[in-house]
């Protein structure tokens, strides 16, 4: 078993730190403070190519296996999750569900800019009243033979404002419940569409996220992607790779945060020595930092799976499961070893922590993984 | 216009520095490998010409002295944008020999401009720049923090005490550079990366060359003393301690 990276790995890895410390690091908590987006740091990174670095060379992507994409991941969440979810929404649910489930003519015409990182995607699943239950979806595709007219709310959307392309996914046979679902390709321009106001969150607060209405918004039937009723199943399989993104990102958190902790630990004395030498602080450290060996290698293990064309749904769900709660444990330990320093902007891990919160609940929250995992020991 | 940047592989500034063998070599064990950063900045003013100026540049080379362990590093100066690379098989035992392999294999091509960083952060020597200039009988100008194509004139500003000097030259020259050449290095970009191995990187055999230096052992700095605070109105102190202690006056 080779746990070692490749070169092209390595040299990923690096671009995506060498990027996060450079463009992102230096406004990150005044972009927090103001629920900015990051639009001089997105040029950058659509100009480097991280926005499809997965999608086939063929429409313009990088090409990339998914092991390089949980690398660049973890780098750009140490800094700015914010970022970093852009790039998850982009790379594992839009350009993936486009490439993997299109026709030529949809991966023409929506994936190549997409890959090229030329524009921006977004994926709309979530609902008022459909979160974790996806079955339920109220957001109506009504099939007018040439066209389907969607009406309905989506919430949560991350990058709402942002992308130009979004895939929604909306029922159109509701006597069929979810084989009744379609997931429809819709350029946010279409007459129609309107965004509620930027949401106030804990965390993650440069990311752009908005409520969504669909008002009578008229979308062309070879926008749909897959045969009728497969949007339910589409977003479910899209999903599955979209764990190993919010995974990579929460272990960036972790990741993140434990380097602060650790160097601080070091520099911080109290009581004579520097307080990595108190056994208190050094077996905290020593336990965040397996919590995120662990995280990592079920991140990378998904990751390898995908790229094996093996299963690797069970595996993304405990990978996002688990690190998503260790982010969690790691970066309120992280506040717990600055001390009063931790509870003041300036030192970034009170914004990793409340920035880890939200890895635990979208994109499935770890007791949906919990689902996924103990229903798959059943079999 | 072929704009040649020579590149060295070094280790990672923040690398631990240990030795082996008496203190007679440098510990490599878990060293990270990096393009030299004056190189680097030498290679990213090199493309922001190639790109400002579409059709001027024809091509930018990367050339290297070195062994295969530092082919990942010469990728990465192809992955950031240069077109094609160079490694000249020998070990790089010092600086005149570097030059003199540089220089063999550079007379083979014309290139109008040569760029190379001012020193190299391992060794610090800032010497092949110079001797790469006797060797090709080939003007150079040091200390560039600017450089300009216009025309086909190369304008250049070096640093010197006390300010800027500004010099113009004709190609073909070798432009030693330092810090101002560029804001910061390129990052290679997802494409770039994904392609390096698809651009030549072609090995050339040195020829017989001997280092003029050999290095005899290696030690570290003595660690700093900690420093003694002497009150300012006890003058008395201070010169006793400067005459019996750091014997200074």
């Amino acid at each position: 078993m080779n746990f070692e990276f490749t070169e092209e790995q390595k040299m990923i890895q690096q671009a995506a730190k060498d990027f996060a410390e450079r463009e992102l690091l230096h406004d990150v908590i005044e972009r927090d403070e103001k629920s900015e987006f990051p639009t001089n740091g997105m040029k950058k990174l659509c100009e480097l190519g991280f926005l499809g670095m997965m999608a086939d060379p063929k429409y313009g992507g990088g090409g990339m296996d998914t092991i390089s994409y949980v690398l660049a991941m973890e780098e750009i969440s140490k800094i700015d999750s914010s970022c970093a979810v852009v790039m998850s929404v982009c790379n594992s649910l839009v350009n993936w569900g486009i490439e993997e489930y299109g026709t030529e003519e949809q991966k023409q015409k929506w994936l190549v800019p997409l890959a090229k990182s030329e524009k921006i995607g977004a994926f709309l699943l979530s609902e008022p009243e459909a979160g974790s239950d996806a079955t339920s979806q109220r957001t109506t595709a009504e099939d007018k033979g040439d066209h389907y007219l969607v009406n309905g709310t989506k919430n949560w959307i991350t990058n709402a404002n942002s992308a130009s392309t979004y895939i929604v996914i909306a029922q159109t046979h509701p006597d069929k419940k979810h084989k009744g679902i379609n997931a429809l390709i819709v350029d946010k321009n279409t007459p129609g569409i309107t965004l509620g106001p930027h949401e106030n969150k804990m965390g993650m607060r440069s990311s752009d996220t908005h409520s969504v209405m669909f008002n009578d918004v008229k979308v062309p039937k070879e926008n749909r992607i897959g045969d009728d009723g497969f949007g339910f199943s589409f977003a479910m399989k899209t999903l599955d790779g979209g764990r190993i993104g919010i995974a990579s990102q929460a272990l960036g958190i972790a990741s993140g945060a434990f380097e602060r902790a650790l160097k601080y630990s070091k520099e911080r004395k109290a009581f004579g020595t520097e307080i990595f030498n108190h056994q208190a602080v050094a077996f905290k450290l020593a336990d965040m930092a397996v919590k995120i060996e662990n995280a990592r290698n079920l991140c990378l293990k998904s990751a390898w799976l995908k790229d094996q064309h093996q299963p690797y749904g069970i595996m993304s769900a405990m990978a996002k499961q688990y690190a998503a709660d260790i982010a969690m444990e790691v970066t309120t330990e992280a506040v717990q070893i600055h001390g009063g320093y931790g509870y003041v902007k300036e030192y970034h891990v009170e914004r990793l922590m409340r920035e880890a919160k939200l890895t635990q609940i979208y994109e499935g929250t770890s007791e949906v993984q919990k689902i996924v995992i103990s229903r798959s020991l059943l079999k | 216009m072929k704009i040649l940047v020579c590149i060295s592989h070094v280790p990672d500034t923040t690398t631990k520095i240990k030795f082996v063998n008496n203190n007679t070599s440098f510990d490599t064990t878990g060293v990270q490998w990096i393009i030299n950063p004056w190189d680097e900045l030498a290679l990213t003013r090199a493309l922001d010409i190639k790109d400002a100026q579409a059709g001027v540049i024809e091509e930018i080379v990367v050339i290297n002295v070195g062994l295969i362990d530092s082919e990942p590093t010469i990728r990465k100066a192809l992955a950031i944008g240069a077109d094609r690379a160079i490694r000249i098989n020998a070990d790089p035992k010092d600086a005149f020999l570097v030059a003199t392999e540089l220089a063999e294999v550079i007379k083979k091509e014309n290139f109008e401009i040569i760029l190379c960083g001012i020193e190299s952060c391992d060794f610090n020597g800032s010497t092949v720049g110079g001797m790469l200039s006797e060797l090709l009988d080939m003007p150079s100008v040091s200390a560039v923090s600017s450089l300009e194509i216009d025309g086909g004139q190369v304008k250049l500003k070096r640093e010197i005490d006390g300010g800027q000097e500004g010099v113009h030259t004709q190609t073909p020259f070798i432009g030693i550079v330092q810090k101002g050449i560029c804001k910061e290095p390129r990052i290679p970009s997802m494409r770039g990366i994904m392609t390096a191995r698809t651009k030549p990187l072609q090995v050339v055999e040195p020829i017989a060359a001997e280092p003029l230096i050999e290095f005899v052992n290696y030690e570290f700095p003595k660690p700093k003393a900690a420093c003694r605070k002497v009150d300012p109105e006890n003058v008395k102190e201070l010169v006793t301690l400067l005459h019996e202690e750091a014997k200074v006056i």
